[in-house]
């Protein structure tokens, strides 16, 4: 009975969404609103059983001397972030909440994002080299995209041509064919969901 | 002799510890601060459908601007957010905006009182702030049937019903496209649940490392523009004429370029020459 509901509350939900999406109807945009809040509901529960469980991690980490500081610190930015942000006025710019968004958390996220010009440089240093004939290619390919942001003149013409025409041609091929094996293979899952094949979204019990 | 030199040269070419490159891209960063120059950028087709799709609209004509981006993407992004922001508003379009991204939110609303107070636009009157919502594919679909069932009230409590901006705009069906700047898969969802659920023109600015992954879609049809990383944001500042930091980030990233192919290039001549000698 415990796993039969949900096999069958999916089996049922999945046909009539399915269904949905090809019925261009009022009756089917009604089911698909009311489908979405519930969707948000559900999203809902799950947030505040995010944050319950990120509070409990590191309040228990605040008894350890180790973790204590980085507990310390993350505790004390959520808490500082919540309380600034707890009117709808204050999120707007020129209040704390977003001072401290923009003059915190954008200068940390942007440096950190920043530092991997340095790992990348190593990383290509070591990686590009022709060993093979397909490390040849990649090594070629990445040197060509690389280059049209260097001006060298006329062959920067040439070079932008080849780098639209890597793009444009063997980029996408070997996109699509990803794209769609990626398809398929969502599309196989979902039926196998539906079907009730699936079924380790209930975890194991 | 020399021979040997150049031999122990390569060997230790080979075997570069990497704080000499980090060192290395270190100083070709400070070089444009110090030294400041430019660099002509040359315009991509796929960047001038962008321009020309908002520079062909006319004044009180709708579209909608997706600011779907972190902070992490900001250097990359928020070049092209102001280039269209600023562009838009000049021509005195309608905009639209929206987030998707949680970090978008403040960024969308620091940007747009900067700009609304350059050009005396008003929200709610000259454009309208929806704010942001979890689940992109939801929020997309909902909004080709009716925005206001996603966002009864704007980003600043105001019912959208109550906003002279939003009055005969029912749906995502009633502005002339939508360009998302994003740095996620949220690029995928427009795609996807917009332009092949509703069929409305899509362009995206996205981060120089996912342009790869979208010119798919430009061949396609699925999407009309592109604008990828700080060079796309550079493209669109030459075209509108509206500069803020892309152009400017061009010289750092030209030579920044410039240091990798050099070091590309070192290691595999040291790589020939050491494997040569290995062989013998």
């Amino acid at each position: 009975m415990k796993k039969q509901i949900p096999i069958y509350f999916v089996l049922i939900s999945g046909i009539v969404m399915l269904i949905q999406y090809f019925v261009p109807s009022e009756e089917s945009e009604w089911l698909f609103t009311y489908a979405n809040d519930w969707v948000i509901v559900v999203g809902i529960f799950a947030l505040a059983l995010g944050i319950w469980s990120l509070l409990r991690t590191e309040f228990k980490k605040l008894k350890n001397p180790k973790e204590a500081f980085y507990a310390g610190t993350l505790l004390f930015g959520y808490f500082i972030m919540v309380f600034t942000g707890l009117k709808r006025e204050w999120l707007e710019a020129g209040h704390l909440h977003m001072d401290l968004f923009n003059n915190i958390l954008i200068p940390i996220q942007a440096t950190i994002f920043a530092l991997l010009a340095f790992y990348v440089a190593s990383a290509a240093y070591r990686a590009f080299r022709a060993r093979t004939a397909l490390a040849t290619i990649l090594l070629l390919t990445a040197f060509i995209i690389m280059l049209r942001l260097i001006p060298l003149g006329p062959i920067s013409e040439v070079n932008q041509t080849a780098v639209g025409w890597i793009l444009a041609v063997p980029n996408m091929a070997a996109k699509r064919a990803i794209t769609i094996g990626v398809g398929l293979g969502a599309i196989a899952t979902c039926i196998k969901i539906i079907l009730g094949i699936e079924r380790t979204y209930m975890g194991h019990d | 002799m020399i021979k040997e030199n150049a031999v122990d040269f390569w060997d230790k070419v080979m075997n570069l510890d990497r704080r000499w490159v980090y060192l290395s891209i270190a100083i070709v960063v400070i070089i444009p601060t110090v030294i400041p120059f430019q660099v002509p950028v040359a315009t991509t087709p796929e960047v001038k459908k962008v321009f020309n799709f908002i520079n062909r609209m006319e004044a009180g004509d709708y579209f909608y601007l997706g600011i779907d981006y972190d902070p992490s993407a900001l250097a990359e992004l928020d070049p092209m957010a102001y280039a269209i922001l600023n562009h838009a508003f000049s021509k005195d379009l309608k905009v639209v905006v929206g987030c998707l991204s949680q970090f978008g939110v403040a960024m969308a609303e620091t940007r747009l009182a900067e700009l609304s107070e350059k050009y005396d636009k008003k929200s709610g009157i000259d454009y309208c702030f929806l704010g942001y919502r979890p689940y992109p594919a939801i929020v997309i679909l909902t909004m080709g049937v009716d925005f206001r069932v996603t966002f009864p009230l704007d980003y600043y409590g105001v019912p959208l019903d109550s906003l002279p901006v939003m009055q005969g705009i029912k749906n995502l069906m009633n502005v002339k496209g939508v360009v998302d700047i994003t740095a996620g898969n949220v690029a995928d969802f427009w795609i996807t649940y917009g332009n092949g659920r509703f069929g409305f023109p899509v362009a995206l600015g996205v981060t120089g490392v996912m342009s790869a992954d979208y010119y798919q879609y430009l061949q396609s049809g699925q999407i009309f523009g592109l604008i990828s990383g700080i060079k796309g944001a550079a493209e669109y500042e030459e075209l509108s004429g509206f500069e803020t930091t892309g152009l400017a980030s061009i010289p750092y990233q030209t030579l920044t370029h410039a240091i990798i192919l050099i070091f590309i290039v070192m290691s595999n001549i040291g790589y020939f020459v050491t494997r040569g000698r290995k062989k013998r």
